[in-house]
């Protein structure tokens, strides 16, 4: 027998500290497999970002700079100009990206930077302990929002993908999820695009991963999941939103 | 009982076959690979790891295709896949 | 010495022009009275000399990707005024945390808040304090003309550079806005590896840069390490004196209220008051020791600044609260040497005689 499943070089060998059911785990394998199959390893520079995710740096078996809360894309652009041979990428929450980092990201993506964005989507800030995000549900109870979301006091529920395809800069833009199996081939699919427009120095490459977090959702990973399916998804729709040829 | 083995081995299987290894100490017991499993060969066993997580276990071990399905939605690469 | 080298350039310019005669190929900065020459001049001189620049969304923005870039181990520099240096706090504790060099350059201007945009030295506090949060120093250079505009820009990579460190240089919208002849030197870049810099984990174990440390006792260890560098630094220190051999009072000032008193204290010795001046050129780390050698000679000090009083705090800590007396002007209008000359005798008069 051969073995026909095994972790990406580029994936540390270490346990995560993500909670039980948490997508994180199952999305750094997904971006270090990318690395793995483009072979780009060791000129790959990733910038982290602040959330659970913040200590990707312990992760990934590559060069990692920490940027301050929402500033990843600015940092990554920095990198990128400075290093434009390597591969760059950031890795933002919906806190970091779509809250205090919006600025950045819109710019950096109006610039056409040549840096891939990883974008997780709980519609919750998630390190801090369940709080609203920008992409929290109406109607979604949260510990800012005890009583459920609701538009007049805290507007809507922002879609990133939308807004970010509405740019010029931008090459590729989808939203992915990785709640299904089937889902998550198509993920693969996206994530291996937006690497793409950056490895043929195209455009600026940006993926949404709607993601299930557990524990400030008060469900079971498995109710979690299925959140994403029967509530996530139906709001914020899979696809790709834009999509530059070569 | 202290636990020394690292893997979940599966022993006797026919030629031809395939076959998953859990790394019980990655496992964090969160049930994706059951809820995922297309021949549900996958369950949730008795053993608790040194995190105190409940681990799987492959329940139904003349099942297994070597999908992989499995090891693709474990959030902690816990589970590997041979075939 | 060839005067047809010699450029007539503002003090912005001058700035732009060391920085890029030091190395420096990266510059991302956001427009803001009184310092928009440095941009302009960057975005026509720094491609010219193969460089990249930015005009970013915001000085958030700039001070983060200089961040970026300086990971790389590339000489990055950003430059701003008042509150838009107020903005980039955070990003320079991150630079201090994860020990990146870069150069940041505040060209003050009247504050607090929207305040105005003449020159004015209150952002004193927040240069050499470490203006944003933790336990942070940077090193504080303040020119006075638009030659030291120019080398102390350049000096100012280096010791970014040696130390790992980001060196804020604290001009003013005078310094900024006035034009002098410059004479530009050769800077040689010591294009040392920077054994820390993110270039890729091509052969090498992968490397990070970080300022998180989360567990027991790392942080506490983190910042002690940080203090003693910041110990070391000290070795950089920088002043200038003019007179103060046999002075009965010092003047204390830096930056262009320095420049106007050379010409006050003049006058008060033409007169025949014993006057000195004391010019700080490093604010941080502050030239205490220098001050209190000359304090057992002299018998008073007067600061001068245009603020309501916060560099005259270091000169008490220095000398002692008794023997220093104050004068001081917010912004809002320049004096000129005739006024600082009656303050200086003013104090003469009550204090010496």
């Amino acid at each position: 027998m051969k073995q026909v499943f095994k972790r990406p070089r580029s994936l540390a060998d270490i346990p995560f500290h993500y909670c039980p059911g948490c997508h994180h785990g199952v999305i750094h394998r997904l971006v270090a497999e990318c690395i793995d199959s483009y072979g780009v390893q060791k000129r790959t520079i990733g910038v982290a970002s602040v959330g659970c995710s913040v200590f990707l740096y312990d992760y990934f078996n590559v060069d990692v700079l920490e940027a301050p809360h929402g500033r990843a894309a600015a940092a990554a652009t920095g990198v990128k100009r400075a290093c434009p041979d390597h591969f760059v990428f950031t890795y933002q929450g919906d806190g970091d990206l779509a809250a205090i980092g919006t600025a950045e990201i819109v710019h950096a993506a109006n610039r056409g930077e040549r840096i891939t964005v990883v974008f997780v989507n709980n519609a919750v800030f998630g390190m801090t302990g369940g709080q609203m995000a920008p992409t929290t549900m109406l109607e979604q109870q949260t510990t800012t929002t005890p009583f459920g979301r609701e538009a007049r006091v805290n507007g809507y529920p922002l879609r990133m993908a939308e807004l970010m395809a509405g740019l010029t800069g931008t090459s590729f833009v989808a939203r992915c999820a990785v709640d299904t199996p089937k889902n998550l081939m198509r993920a693969k699919r996206y994530l291996r695009k937006a690497f793409e427009v950056q490895l043929e120095d195209r455009g600026f490459g940006f993926v949404e991963f709607l993601s299930a977090c557990p524990t400030n959702w008060k469900m079971t990973p498995k109710q979690a999941t299925e959140h994403v399916s029967r509530t996530m998804i139906p709001y914020y729709p899979l696809g790709v939103f834009k999509e530059e040829n070569a | 009982m202290v636990e020394t083995t690292v893997f979940c081995e599966i022993k006797n299987v026919a030629a031809g076959m395939a076959t998953i290894k859990l790394r019980r100490e990655r496992c964090k017991g969160c049930g994706l690979c059951i809820a995922v499993c297309p021949k549900g060969a996958i369950a949730l066993g008795t053993r608790i790891n040194r995190n105190g997580y409940p681990t799987v276990i492959l329940s139904d071990k003349g099942s297994c295709t070597g999908c992989a399905i499995c090891a693709e939605m474990c959030p902690d690469v816990a589970i590997l896949v041979y075939k | 010495m060839a005067r047809s080298r010699m450029l007539l350039v503002k003090g912005n310019e001058a700035i732009a022009m060391g920085a890029i005669e030091a190395g420096c190929r990266f510059y991302f900065g956001y427009p803001i009275t009184p310092q928009n020459d440095i941009p302009e001049y960057m975005s026509r001189h720094l491609p010219e000399a193969g460089g990249t620049f930015i005009q970013a969304e915001s000085e958030i923005a700039s001070i983060n990707m200089l961040l970026g870039a300086a990971a790389t181990g590339a000489r990055a520099m950003t430059s701003s005024s008042s509150p838009g240096i107020s903005l980039k706090q955070e990003g320079i504790s991150y630079l201090c945390g994860s020990q990146i060099p870069g150069v940041i350059v505040n060209m003050s201007r009247s504050g607090p808040g929207l305040g105005g945009i003449s020159p004015s030295q209150g952002d004193y506090f927040q240069a050499t304090r470490g203006g944003g949060h933790g336990d942070y120093r940077t090193i504080v250079l303040a020119p006075h003309s638009v030659q030291e505009c120019y080398d102390l820009t350049m000096r100012a990579f280096d010791l970014a550079d040696r130390y790992r460190n980001p060196v804020l240089i604290l001009g003013d919208a005078l310094l900024g806005q006035m034009k002098e002849p410059l004479l530009p030197g050769k800077h040689r870049v010591r294009d040392a590896v920077k054994e820390w810099a993110l270039t890729g984990a091509n052969g090498r174990k992968p490397r990070r840069l970080k300022s998180l440390y989360l567990n027991d006792g790392e942080l506490t260890k983190h910042n002690w390490m940080l203090y003693r560098k910041y110990r070391r630094m000290h070795k950089e220190i920088r002043f200038e004196t003019v007179s103060v051999e046999d002075a009965k009072l010092v003047v204390v000032a830096f930056g262009s209220v320095a420049r106007i008193l050379k010409n006050a204290v003049a006058m008060a010795r033409d007169k025949g008051m014993a006057v000195g001046l004391f010019r700080p050129i490093t604010l941080y780390p502050f030239p205490s020791a220098a001050l209190g050698e000359i304090a057992g000679r002299v018998k008073r000090f007067m600061a001068l600044e245009l603020s309501t009083g916060q560099m005259v705090e270091d000169l008490r800590l220095a000398v002692g609260t008794e023997g220093v007396d104050f004068y001081g002007r917010p912004p809002g209008s320049i004096p000129s040497p005739d006024e600082l000359y009656r303050e200086i005798r003013k104090v003469y008069r009550k204090r010496i005689g």
